[in-house]
């Protein structure tokens, strides 16, 4: 049962943990906030981008590397959130999906190649990082036996992904995470309260951005390379999906989705390549060629996407009676 | 301020306040004795429209205002302005001798001006609890960095939710503490903003119009609680169209019409004031009917609309009436 296993390490590897990361920082953002950012990628691409160029590019050492990129993700939610959050909603939404692909066309343009690397990205910055892995040899974790530098990069990343949900769930159980949800529900009533709601939207765009940072930071320590296209948009709506799926506004929606979702990104793909190969596949080929498998994973994930919403559209941990309580 | 030095009856304080207006000329933009807000010259244009232009006026302390007029008046833009969630074109407010000017919102609530809404604005899917705890002011765990030490704030959450259980108490709502806000009635909605507007512990209150969608019943005690605000030594100024309420428990009313402040006075005189009913009926309305001459009117309409629709004549009276309003 490969396929089975494959998934599994799918679902418990660095995908999910990238995933989960990004998808916690939105929910900080649209789950406990309500504000709608379809960036994730740009403040990943900081973290990403941030720590490669530093090491890379100039020369500096790993930590400096992680101190740009989260100092560039503050600059980049100040800069998006200054001029958007006093306005409505869907302004921030707009600004956000446009400033994640300016980002990544800044980061693949040909000017400033020596800078970024344009298309080809830039390599060589883990070293740092290598060198404080633990681990030798062929490392497992119950069933899942990784080589040594994936078992370093996974056993950080759930490391990270458990930090940021406890970080979260800190904050939302706080009064300050009581006004976050206030906000959420009417920005006009918070205000009439006297809280200063702009500030706390800020207060949330940064950590929320902060934790999709991270993201970013193991996105190119996974792979020892970063490049523009590992900050494509539809990272971000895969983000999106992880969050709807595992239910916002719950500590651990993100962590569940994750780990789900990829399993059965991975569980799908397997069960239909197999189903396709051979000379005698179990799918006939006038229905599906082995071509077409890997596609139709993702059809059946948008179908099981589309069914989530219909019939719980709370998310898997999320709370319907708080969800139908909705009148808007 | 709640009076904790002086412990006084409503009642008593209804007294004070009516003696207090007793000598203020019934004029719009008329001084009061001790004004707590004093608004000058603010206008506020949309387009091509003025929608508030109001000259000068005073709201006295410790009083019930009652802020009246016809639909489209410019209550609700001139509360907006006053508590900053709308900016005027010019014009300048003082509270307390501080001026507003300019100043957001949040702020202006927490100098002690608190407003609700018109539409009731519940925090649907927080508990009535968690609404009420939500307005406190000066919250220690509302501070991002000490929002995750909880032993910072415990003790403050304590008390707080001390304070909104007995304000809970006071507003019946007790019994839904822990039921989300969204599941509440529209009656229950206006009493838990109401309840949650005095967690700030304002000197002013500001509401718009609290009996809008509240059914009878509840409309009685809604009345009480907010006598019961003028009882405690807070402010009050409400827009309002129920004009029972208006007569029932206002010391002081002020007329808007067309942006325009154009009358002042104590209920009992302001609803005979010709101004007023200038205002509401249209410059040019019939005076109140005598019992004969609304006889003799029906006769004429019978006489002009002919005897086939003599039968209607009962129906169409009051339509007349509704046209000339």
């Amino acid at each position: 049962m490969d396929i089975i296993e494959s998934a599994l390490r799918q679902g418990f590897g660095a995908d999910a943990i990238i995933f989960a990361l990004a998808a916690i920082g939105l929910n900080m953002h649209f789950g406990y906030t309500g504000l709608l950012n379809f960036g994730q990628a740009a403040f990943m691409a900081m973290g990403g981008y941030g720590l490669a160029a530093t090491v890379s590019t100039f020369g500096l050492p790993f930590w400096a590397g992680i101190l740009v990129g989260l100092g560039a993700t503050v600059v980049l939610a100040l800069l998006l959130g200054v001029p958007t959050l006093r306005l409505r909603a869907d302004y921030l939404a707009i600004v956000t999906i446009a400033a994640a692909e300016i980002i990544r066309l800044t980061v693949g343009s040909v000017t400033l190649r020596d800078w970024f690397g344009g298309r080809d990205g830039l390599q060589q910055f883990t070293g740092a990082f290598r060198a404080m892995n633990p681990f030798t040899g062929a490392t497992g974790f119950g069933p899942l036996t990784y080589r040594a530098y994936d078992a370093w990069v996974i056993f950080v990343g759930w490391g990270l992904v458990l930090l940021a949900a406890l970080f979260v769930w800190m904050l939302v159980r706080s009064p300050w995470g009581r006004v976050l949800k206030s906000i959420r529900e009417d920005e006009d009533a918070v205000r009439s309260l006297g809280k200063n709601v702009y500030s706390y939207k800020m207060q949330a765009l940064v950590i929320g951005g902060l934790i999709g940072c991270l993201a970013g930071f193991m996105t190119g320590l996974r792979q020892s390379a970063t490049n523009p296209d590992d900050y494509f948009t539809e990272v971000t709506f895969f983000a999106w999906t992880v969050l709807i799926l595992g239910g916002a506004a719950r500590v651990m929606g993100p962590v569940v989705g994750s780990i789900l979702f990829w399993f059965l990104i991975s569980l799908l793909g397997g069960f239909f390549s197999w189903a396709t190969r051979g000379p005698d596949p179990l799918i006939p080929t006038w229905l599906m060629n082995s071509n077409q498998a890997s596609l139709v994973r993702f059809i059946i994930m948008g179908l099981a996407l589309m069914l989530l919403m219909v019939f719980r559209p709370q998310g898997l941990l999320g709370d319907r009676k708080e969800l139908a309580l909705d009148a808007r | 301020m709640p009076a904790e030095s002086t412990p006084t009856t409503d009642f008593d304080r209804h007294a004070d306040v009516t003696r207090a207006l007793a000598d203020v000329p019934r004029e719009p933009g008329a001084p009061k004795p001790a004004p707590i807000l004093v608004a000058d010259h603010v206008v506020r244009r949309f387009g091509g429209l003025t929608a508030v232009d109001v000259g000068h006026l005073e709201v006295q302390r410790g009083a019930i205002t009652a802020l009246i007029g016809p639909n489209g008046a410019g209550k609700t833009t001139f509360f907006n302005l006053l508590t900053g969630f709308d900016r005027p074109n010019s014009g300048s407010w003082k509270f307390n001798d501080r001026s507003l000017s300019g100043m957001s919102a949040y702020r202006v609530a927490r100098l002690g001006m608190v407003r609700t809404f018109q539409l009731t604005k519940v925090l649907s899917r927080l508990t009535v609890i968690e609404n009420m705890r939500l307005g406190a002011t000066g919250q220690r765990g509302e501070r991002i960095m000490s929002s995750l030490v909880p032993s910072l704030w415990r003790g403050q959450e304590k008390a707080n939710t001390e304070r909104a259980d007995s304000l809970l108490e006071r507003f019946m709502l007790d019994t839904k503490r822990e039921d989300f806000a969204g599941s509440l009635s529209g009656g229950q909605r206006k009493l838990l903003e109401m309840a949650r507007a005095l967690m700030v512990e304002p000197e002013l209150v500001m509401l718009d119009e609290p009996m809008a969608g509240v059914n009878p019943a509840l409309k009685q005690s809604l009345l009480g609680h907010v006598k019961s605000l003028r009882g405690e030594g807070r402010t009050v100024l409400f827009v309002e169209h129920d004009m029972d309420m208006v007569r029932d428990i206002s010391d002081w009313v002020v007329v808007m019409a067309e942006g325009r402040i154009i009358a002042e006075g104590p209920p009992s005189s302001i609803m005979g004031d010709q101004r007023v009913i200038d205002a509401y009926l249209g410059a040019h309305h019939d005076a109140a009917l005598t019992v004969e001459e609304e006889e003799r009117q029906l006769a004429e309409a019978e006489a002009e609309t002919g005897l086939e629709t003599g039968s209607l004549a009962g129906k169409t009276e009051p339509q007349k009436q509704e046209g000339t309003a």
